[in-house]
């Protein structure tokens, strides 16, 4: 593999909630705890996960949207984490993210054109007759008519909206674009239209990408590699087709086990027994390895020490003693 | 085929908005037998949550149902006055909604909360409702029922709350429980629970269900019955295996296409139907489909299409697949 364009070392957010006493330290939520991964130019990599694994934390500390605890991210050469906020400045050009809910990130008030010009006028880039001009462009690029320049985004459905966000998130050419949940609030059948589109668009801009999901059949389909996290740590990374086919930690198999299968003769989820409990707080979170308070297969060490992420074959790394 | 515990027919729910009507149930029936599951499909503005709302009245202004009949126990539920509509209401017919936060009041504990049902509709006591409440969350599998009884919503995680509304909907051992994508807030560890959970319930208190989705793979694993729904309409309805290995309407077959199969691999073609979800306000006329579906003919701009039954009773709205079904 060549120079990945982005690599995350020991990467650590711990967050300090409030005591209650006036003078009490409060407990630590530990967000992100120490995880590595890299990524390769062009290619795509998913983290998949259920709510408190860290996921969109990651993503804000890859972008230095909140500052880390501890670690360290390289992009094309630069550390992140160390750079000036000039640097950082140049630096977010070529880093950009899309967001689940595009009525929420784009302003209302603003009509979609101008909310896709933004990012120029915002790097102080070319005149208005310029940016207006390529907020144009990318509006077709993104399936768009142009002369929907003017519209406000109440008049948009949630697709193209979504197409708006997608928009202001390459019109400055950025080489790694985050894609946190982005088709999570979509309806099923207008899904794949935006799936198709980012794939289209990462062939001809030459992207990289990070996408965030919960949901395993979209990132399996969508991601050539994919790190499921549990609790702030990474348990499993692997080429997707080969983390389905031979998921090895315990909670890859019970994620995958838990998506409904949509075909009434096989009735997944109401006739086989599936993991129990809840998901633990990152507050605290469990001691040793993290999911040992629901895995089925736990031993008797995995209560008391963390397994650390290794490899297995190449390429493929698990966090699980059932594997040493 | 037993007699039905619920009959809707040709119900119309409207509401009146600055840009005009917007005929979210445009004439829906559909019967449900005691001890089934009736799945409702549908994407977002399909009318499937306010189906619901309709048949427990529900609905707030400006929205009204304008039309049609909903029978129960051969009682038509729209014409009731509140008063007997409440007593149906959270006993006879219970409703799990999305959202367990803004569902349960903050400032009771969960035990009061699923006590009041009990002492309203069947009249038992403070210690009795409290003792029948531990009862249910032990049930819906809240570990340490007796503790946690006195619990506030916010100390449940998102989980346990879904679980403890559940358990306040089943309190009166109702004919009929009305999920409204029950899971849909949670995550997919959680979800499996869930459903699960419903399942058994809705089994072991041979209630009949109604449950409002947009996933598929719910539908597979817990109908019966599946009704599906675009923009206000029926599209198809009919038993869950015959409208999975036979799906008629075109909507059906396209929102069969789109799922994401985990089982296919990395280079299928990802399918999706054109377009975007109709938001019946003034519709036009004709088939609300029409502008993404792959197979519209010139019929379907002028009359919209009525459902048709075929001999096993399935039942589907669409002009081509009525062709279709001459022709084979």
């Amino acid at each position: 593999m060549s120079e990945p364009l982005l690599s995350v070392r020991g990467l650590t957010k711990h967050f300090r909630l409030e005591g209650s006493g006036l003078f009490e330290k409060g407990p630590t939520l530990k967000a992100v705890d120490d995880i590595d991964f890299d990524v390769a130019q062009g290619e795509t990599l998913g983290l998949v996960g259920e709510s408190g694994c860290g996921k969109s934390t990651t993503a804000r500390l890859v972008l230095r949207l909140i500052e880390p605890t501890a670690g360290s991210v390289v992009f094309d050469g630069t550390d992140v984490l160390k750079c000036s906020k000039d640097e950082l400045q140049k630096l977010r050009r070529e880093m950009q993210m899309v967001f689940q809910d595009p009525m929420s990130s784009l302003n209302p008030r603003m009509s979609v054109g101008v909310s896709i010009a933004e990012p120029l006028r915002f790097h102080g880039l070319g005149n208005q007759i310029e940016r207006f001009a390529r907020a144009r462009d990318f509006l077709e690029i993104v399936g768009l008519s142009t002369d929907y320049f003017d519209r406000l985004p109440h008049e948009f459905s949630g697709g193209q909206n979504q197409r708006v966000a997608i928009a202001r998130a390459l019109i400055l050419r950025p080489k790694l674009v985050i894609l946190d949940e982005p088709v999570s609030a979509l309806d099923v059948s207008i899904r794949a239209q935006i799936l198709k589109l980012l794939e289209e668009l990462q062939r001809d801009f030459r992207l990289t990408y990070v996408f965030i999901s919960h949901d395993l059949s979209v990132v399996k389909r969508f991601c050539e590699r994919t790190a499921v996290l549990y609790l702030g740590k990474i348990v499993e990374i692997a080429e997707s087709e080969k983390l389905y086919r031979e998921p090895l930690h315990p909670y890859t198999q019970a994620l995958i086990d838990a998506i409904p299968v949509p075909d009434p003769s096989n009735r997944n989820i109401v006739q086989r027994a599936g993991l129990e409990g809840d998901v633990p707080s990152p507050i605290n979170p469990p001691s040793g390895c993290r999911f040992h308070t629901r895995c089925p297969k736990r031993m008797e060490r995995c209560s008391t020490e963390a397994p650390p992420l290794q490899s297995v074959a190449p390429g493929h790394q698990v966090a699980c003693f059932l594997y040493r | 085929m037993a007699e039905p515990i619920l009959r809707v027919e040709g119900m119309k729910t409207q509401f009146k908005l600055r840009a005009g009507t917007l005929k979210a149930v445009d004439g829906i029936s559909f019967t449900l037998e005691p001890g089934k599951v009736l799945c409702i499909v549908g994407e977002s503005g399909s009318g499937k949550s306010v189906t619901a709302q309709s048949i427990l009245r529900l609905v707030e202004p400006p929205g009204r149902v304008v039309e049609g009949r909903v029978l129960y126990r051969d009682k038509d539920l729209l014409t009731l006055s509140e008063r007997e509509m409440e007593r149906i209401r959270g006993d006879r017919i219970c409703m799990v909604f999305q959202d367990p936060m803004t569902s349960l009041n903050p400032v009771f504990t969960i035990g009061e909360q699923i006590a009041e049902g009990l002492r309203a509709h069947q009249g038992l006591n403070r210690a009795a409702a409290r003792a029948r409440a531990i009862e249910l969350l032990k049930l819906v599998g809240i570990p340490n029922p007796e503790a946690r009884c006195d619990d506030y919503p916010h100390q449940f995680s998102g989980g346990m709350r879904q679980r403890a509304l559940i358990a306040a909907a089943i309190a009166c051992e109702p004919d009929i429980l009305i999920a409204d994508e029950p899971t849909t807030a949670l995550d997919v560890t959680i979800q499996a629970q869930i459903l699960k959970l419903l399942a058994d319930l809705q089994r072991r208190l041979n209630s009949a269900m109604i449950l409002i989705t947009h996933d598929l793979g719910v539908v597979a694993n817990l109908a019966d019955q599946v009704l599906v729904m675009y923009a206000g309409r029926m599209a198809e309805y009919g038993d869950v295996q015959t409208v999975f290995r036979d799906p008629k309407h075109p909507y059906t077959v396209g929102l069969m296409n789109s799922i994401i199969r985990l089982e296919e691999p990395r280079d299928a073609e990802l399918r999706s139907i054109p377009g975007a979800p109709l938001v019946p306000i003034n519709p036009p006329p004709g088939c609300g489909f029409r502008f993404r579906c792959p197979k519209a003919i010139e019929r379907c701009s002028q009359e919209a299409p009525e459902p048709r039954v075929d001999r096993q009773g399935h039942a589907f709205a669409c002009h081509v697949a009525e062709l279709n079904g001459a022709q084979a």
